[in-house]
Order: C-alpha cells, then structure tokens, then sequence
C-alpha cells in the first residue's frame, strides 16, 4: 500500500510537471489570463467607482458574487465549528429517552 | 481550563491596545477604497482585538464587551447585510448586487462606491462574529462547567 501510495505521487507529480511546461511565461502580457477581463478592470475601475484601490473594486464590484460566496463559506465555517463543539449531541439525548421507555 | 494570572501589566497594555486595534480596524475598513485593506482584514482586526481580551483578561471579564452569545448573530447580521444590499438593488429594479439601482440620490458611480462600503462592512462584521464564535466554540467546548458558554 506505501509503494502504492509513493507510484502514485510520482506519477501525479510527473503529471503535474508536463502540464507545467504548457503555461505562460511569468509575467507574459499575452497570457490568456492577461487578455480577457483584467485590461477591461484596469482601464475602467477608476472611471466605474471613483475607488483608487482596484482590489477592492474588484473583489466588490465586479467580483461581488464570488464575495457574497467568500463571505457564506466564512460563516458557514463558525456554524459548523459550533454545531460540532457547542451543539447537544444528538445520541446521548436518544439513549436518555430509550431508557426512560425501558 | 487555564487560570488566568492576575498580571497588572498585561492588564493595563491590553486595556491601552485595544481601543487603539479597533480604531485601527475601522480605519482598515473604511479606507479599503484608497489603500489594502477592506471588510476581510478589518473584521479579523476586530476580532483579534476581541480574542487578546478573551486571552488576557479571562471568559469572565470579556464578557462585559461581547458576550460569547453575541458571535454567530453578528456573522448573521453581516452576511445578512451583504445579501440584502443585493436583494435591496434587486428590488429597487436592477440586477442582485447592482448598486446602481439603490435609490440613495446619488450619481450610479458614487452609488456603486457606496455599495461597496456597504458590502465591506457587512463582511467584517461577518469575519469578525465567525472567527469570534470559532474562538468560543473551541474555548468552550473543553470547559465543562462553564455555563455561560
């Protein structure tokens, strides 16, 4: 099972090097990333909301979606965190009642 | 649970440093549209100065500023913010988080800064109120007598 486990990083690994040769070069203006959208970010952020930081343009305006998600995911973490830690547990609760009807 | 050491000194600088951290958080947040910063790093501001309260003073004292109760209703009310200033523009004509179509009166741009401002601060009272209620929960969970928890 080891040996299993080690092929198979290697072979990922490998994967992962082959399919490394085939992105851009760093900082290339022509990458597909650089192309799309972020000229169209860059020209307009300032012109769109009077906001210096594109950043925050970004991540709240155009991107304010993928934040609302952020922002679920967040809280999602802290219900989980207190459901699991602070919450009755369910089983204890069912084996009281069972004993009560025995 | 630990004991908390009755230390004067830690006392007093955190009495002095926390009031400093969250004028600092404030400033981070509501400066987000000139500089880094914005509702994520502010809120975790605000909750840090919060937790090195509950670090340093004890659950006990700590309470006086946010009862252990308060932290998931504030990641409540700040995602409820975020979700509601979409639904408010959606209402208002546009499309969900469209801040333009908020009937404040102002120009779309400045509304769409405003919409911002808004959406970061509901963010950072949802950083704050989750890393806040993790704290708890995992502070908490190991204190078997404490009711209050």
């Amino acid at each position: 099972m080891r040996t299993f486990g080690v092929v198979l990083i290697v072979i990922t690994g490998l994967v992962l090097l082959y399919a490394g040769l085939g992105l851009p070069q760093f900082g290339d203006p022509h990458a597909p990333a650089a192309e799309h959208v972020s000229d169209h970010y860059i020209k307009h952020a300032y012109h769109d909301d009077h906001t210096p930081n594109i950043v925050t343009v970004m991540i709240a305006d155009y991107r304010s979606f993928d934040t609302l998600g952020e922002t679920i995911v967040v809280f999602a973490a802290g219900l989980a965190c207190y459901l699991l830690l602070r919450g009755e547990p369910r089983r204890r609760k069912r084996a009281d009642e069972e004993d009560q009807t025995a | 649970m630990i004991r908390r050491p009755d230390n004067m000194i830690v006392d007093v600088v955190v009495r002095l440093m926390v009031p400093a951290i969250q004028i600092f958080a404030f400033y981070v947040i509501f400066h987000g549209h000139y500089s880094p910063g914005g509702g994520f790093q502010g809120g975790a501001l605000l909750a840090g100065s919060i937790l090195l309260q509950r670090v340093a003073l004890g659950t006990e004292r700590s309470q006086l500023s946010f009862p252990v109760r308060y932290g998931l209703p504030f990641g409540i009310i700040g995602v409820f913010i975020f979700a509601g200033t979409g639904l408010f523009a959606l209402i208002m004509g546009g499309q969900y988080l469209q801040y333009d179509a908020m009937p404040f009166g102002l120009t779309p741009v400045w509304l769409r800064n405003t919409g911002i401002l808004l959406v970061e601060l509901g963010v950072a009272f949802a950083v704050m109120g989750v890393l806040v209620s993790i704290y708890d929960s995992l502070a908490c969970s190991s204190d078997e007598e404490g009711g209050r928890c």
